[in-house]
């Protein structure tokens, strides 16, 4: 089992534990190894991925034309208002702007940008290379701010700065720039939330505000799911803040909090269970009475709607066994308990990001024998997905044709969700999409004569 | 408004792009790579490239795509990422035991000028094993010249002249296409009865089939010992000289074996080209099979053509790609009016000319007043086609938001395709090919049409 991780690089071995066999503690939150296959992402990934829901802002990329093009409109956050974040700006940098400084031509872009698009705020991205030619960003950004009169914001997010967490922390600072009020402007407090780690994939931010909405508190901006210029200026006056994807929003969290006077609570609008109990939690943080009632009216509804439709699903995926490999910890802690919500028993969970009380609470939610890892690479997905039995696995992208070529089922719970998996009507559509992929036909003609050898039944 | 393009064109001085129609060279070094048999790609970088590089090749293929990186960090942009490029070495070959690592650049590393051929020499490299480079500056040309750089590295590393008189086989250089259509060269050569080397190979990587295993390195791709037998080959056919043209020219430098470059085989005329170069260097006649298969072609463009004539098209996408749809739709009778590529064009006084050349050469006597640029983008090209509207636009899935805007029918061509499913696995080249085009073409237009039509003009026979 894990201990002995043949077939791994011996660096690997503590990234890898199996409850109840190992003692020692899961190494997590450091850099890859070199040479490893690794699923992760760069700093300017993750700032990317935080700041792009900012519908009217223009993302222009400060380097070759590569990290642009790999970004363009790949985030599936919706808007409701302007599609601006969803075109690719990049300063496309060559040869002659590598060897002379590609300061010139980072503000020629933005004075023609501004020209075109009636934006009010630009972030710009730096990018590996910048980093190393040293172009000022911070001067250049100021100097057009000046001149346009809008906001310029450089995001400090060279690739090889750090992985994908330093970028979370690079799109916090351009945000705690964006939000921090003019001098002498002074903001009044408003009986409000802000909702932080809701990038609205699908529309998922739409459906918590609903609920927010009839429970009667006030949402003041999201943070940055549909976000625009004028609501996240405003953010400094909310009374709350409410985090929901932790590993982006932490930081910006604890910032807000010494800054602005706002306390934060964690909270997680996955699954039944965890929904709820968030809910109740933001009542308790933010209300009287009557907000306490109407919010348990809310969920007595809501559960009782929805519980009736996943039972007919549990009974269907009863005893099935899934693993899950998601960007941050957080996130991998909810879909344990979705999966039980739905019968399905975890057998190996991974994260690319997640912190160390992380994997703690991970490692007290799941349950003996189930395989933990860190930064794992696609012969270890392959490995313990094989070795555990597992009928579905949970990714990104890049896992997808993975799993599939395993004859393993598979969800999306990155960008590339199609529906909502937030809130009630989230753990209705996470329960279809799971049965719909564990249950599906296709996997049948795998086991046709011949073919398919050594996979196990799946359905 | 998903439409967020201007109408009115004023000149654009800052060289930036917006909506790029490229990307950066090491996804095509990436691609290349993946068609060598037994092969680990690497990337010499920030952990974000290849991440990004895997993602984008996954979506377009929906296959697994392996390739590792050396994860640089702040250390070792300082220090130089010599020791995390021999870490990675060492690793790789422990844990996932390739036959071969094909290390490409970054602009990271270009810029702080890693010597990789020198780190290479030092590395441990375990016997009957072997580590390929080439440099892909992403800041230079775009994924096409990347994929070109790899191909190049194959003949550098490895193609070798050993024997006294070349053997009767021929080089074929597919260029950047997808796996359906190196199979379909394929299928050609065989029928004609010639021995080939395909470089790279791709079908069989990135086109496996389904067993419920996972193979980290699957049954396809060229064999080094298949690389290094280009050098004694009688004859290279490069096929799309954007992708593959320097790697024939410098077999034709080390090993003596001269190459012909033709246009990727997309369309009658392409197609001929490429069968009539087989023929005259190894004097074999067209089999029966490959005269019906023109001849069904040929009667297909006839049945067809009136559905063809004076339609107006954009097309965009790889320089390769782009020149062989639009000597293609000119045979169809059609209009390329706004023809584009992202890629750098080449220079006018190059050997094979640039590419804005090449297309104006196309459309001489056709009357047609065109639009052709290299190195644009895609607000240029819906910026045109806003000022000069066109019936059908022809590209890669980033042309999806201009013909929504516009309300263009749409016929996806080229890389990437992240939107739809199967197109690598059929060809665009060959007759058959062309006859796929012609079918994808029609129905975009048709289909299109029976939408548009009220009820008198709806039609049950078109």
């Amino acid at each position: 089992m894990a201990e002995s991780n043949a077939g791994a690089i011996a660096e690997r071995d503590e990234f890898i534990v199996t409850k109840g066999k190992n003692k020692k503690q899961l190494k997590c939150d450091t850099d890859s190894s070199a040479g490893c296959v690794s699923q992760r992402a760069c700093v300017y990934c993750g700032a990317r991925v935080v700041l792009n829901p900012v519908t009217d802002a223009i993302h222009l990329v400060h380097g070759p034309i590569g990290c642009s093009s790999y970004t363009w409109d790949i985030r599936g956050s919706l808007s409701s208002g302007t599609e601006l974040y969803r075109n690719s700006f990049s300063t496309d940098l060559k040869e002659q702007d590598v060897i002379f400084g590609g300061g010139k031509k980072l503000a020629a872009a933005i004075d023609g940008l501004v020209e075109k698009y009636q934006a009010k705020l630009i972030f710009v991205y730096s990018t590996c290379i910048v980093g190393v030619i040293g172009d000022d960003l911070e001067a250049i950004c100021r100097a057009a701010s000046q001149k346009h009169t809008i906001e310029v914001i450089p995001v400090e997010s060279s690739g090889f700065i750090g992985n994908k967490s330093a970028g979370y922390r690079a799109a916090g600072d351009s945000l705690l720039r964006l939000i921090k009020p003019a001098d002498q402007v002074v903001m009044t407090k408003s009986d409000s939330i802000n909702y932080l780690g809701d990038f609205n994939l699908a529309g998922e931010a739409w459906i918590i505000h609903n609920y927010l909405r009839e429970m009667g508190v006030e949402i003041n901006v999201t943070f940055t799911g549909d976000s625009t210029y004028e609501t996240l200026k405003l953010a400094p006056k909310a009374k709350l803040n409410i985090i929901q994807c932790a590993g982006s929003m932490i930081y910006m969290a604890g910032k807000m909090e010494e800054l602005y006077n706002i306390p934060y609570v964690q909270i997680s609008f996955l699954g039944i269970e965890d929904t709820a109990t968030s809910l109740r939690k933001i009542a308790a943080a933010m209300g009287d009475e009557v907000m306490i009632r109407k919010t348990e009216e809310l969920i007595v509804r809501e559960t009782n709607r929805v519980e009736a439709i996943i039972k007919g699903y549990r009974e269907k995926l009863q005893g099935k066994k899934a693993a899950i490999y998601v960007g941050g910890g957080f996130k991998a802690i909810s879909l344990v308990k979705q999966f039980r919500e739905i019968g399905i028993d975890v057998v190996m969970i991974g994260t690319q990001t997640g912190r160390e009380e992380e994997y703690d609470t991970i490692n007290n939610l799941v349950d003996d024998g189930t395989v933990i890892l860190d930064d794992a690479n696609p012969a270890e997905l392959e490995r313990f997905m094989m070795e555990k039995g597992a009928n579905l696995l949970v990714g990104g992208v890049k896992e997808r044709p993975l799993a599939y070529k395993l004859g393993v089922a598979f969800i999306d719970h990155n960008h590339d969700r199609k529906h909502p998996l937030s809130g009630f009507e989230g753990a209705v559509n996470f329960a279809e999409e799971v049965y719909s992929t564990v249950c599906s036909p296709v996997w049948n003609s795998l086991r046709g004569k011949g073919i398919g050898k050594g996979v196990t039944d799946h359905v | 408004m998903l439409d967020c393009t201007p109408k009115e064109i004023k000149e654009r001085t800052s060289g930036g792009m917006i909506n790029p129609a490229k990307t950066c060279q090491p996804i095509g070094a990436m691609y290349a790579a993946l068609g060598i048999h037994g092969c680990l790609p690497h990337s010499h970088g920030s952990q974000g490239c290849c991440s990004y590089h895997r993602m984008h090749l996954t979506r377009h293929f929906r296959d697994p795509v392996m390739a590792s990186t050396s994860s640089f960090t702040e250390g070792a942009s300082v220090f130089g990422g010599g020791a995390n490029l021999k870490t990675a070495i060492q690793n790789v070959f422990h844990l996932y035991k390739p036959e071969v690592i094909a290390v490409h650049t970054t602009c990271l590393t270009e810029t702080i000028g890693d010597d990789v051929p020198s780190i290479i020499k030092t590395a441990e490299i375990p016997e009957g094993k072997l580590v390929i480079h080439t440099n892909t500056p992403s800041y230079v040309g775009s994924h096409v010249t990347g994929f070109s750089n790899m191909t190049k590295s194959m003949v550098s590393y490895l193609s070798a002249s050993t024997v006294a008189e070349k053997k009767e086989q021929v080089n074929l250089i597919p260029g950047f296409v997808n796996p359906g259509d190196m199979r379909e060269i394929k299928r050609l050569t065989e029928s004609m009865g010639i021995e080939y080397l395909m470089f790279p190979d791709t079908s069989g990587v990135v086109d496996s089939p389904m067993t419920g295993e996972f193979e980290m390195y699957p049954e396809g791709g060229t064999t080094v010992a298949q690389l290094k037998d280009t050098g004694n080959s009688k004859v290279t056919i490069a096929l799309g000289r954007f992708a593959s043209s320097d790697a024939a020219e410098l077999l034709t430098k080390k090993c003596r074996v001269p190459a012909t470059v033709l246009k990727t085989p997309i369309g009658i005329k392409a197609t001929d080209d490429f069968l009539m170069a087989l023929r005259q260097s190894f004097t074999v006649e067209i089999p029966k099979e490959l005269e019906i298969e023109r001849g069904q072609l040929v009667d297909i463009m006839t049945d067809t053509h009136y559905h063809f004539h004076g339609k107006t098209v954009a097309i965009f996408g790889d320089p390769d790609i782009v020149a062989g749809v639009t000597e293609f739709v000119l045979s169809l009778g059609m209009k390329p009016i706004h023809v584009l590529t992202g890629t750098p064009g080449g220079t006018s006084n190059s050997l094979t000319g640039s590419f804005e050349d090449n297309i104006k050469a196309m459309m001489e006597g056709t009357g047609i007043e065109a639009n052709i640029k290299s190195s644009g983008d895609l607000f240029t090209l819906h910026q045109w086609i806003k000022n000069q509207p066109v019936d059908l636009l022809i590209g890669t899935t980033y042309g999806k938001y201009i013909a929504r805007a516009e309300d263009i029918p749409f016929v996806r061509m080229g890389f990437p395709i992240l939107d739809r499913s199967v197109h690598s696995y059929l060809p665009v080249v060959g007759y058959r090919g062309a006859l796929r085009v012609i079918e994808m073409i029609s129905n975009a237009l048709l289909d299109r049409a029976d939408r548009d039509a009220s009820d008198d003009d709806f039609e049950l026979v078109m």
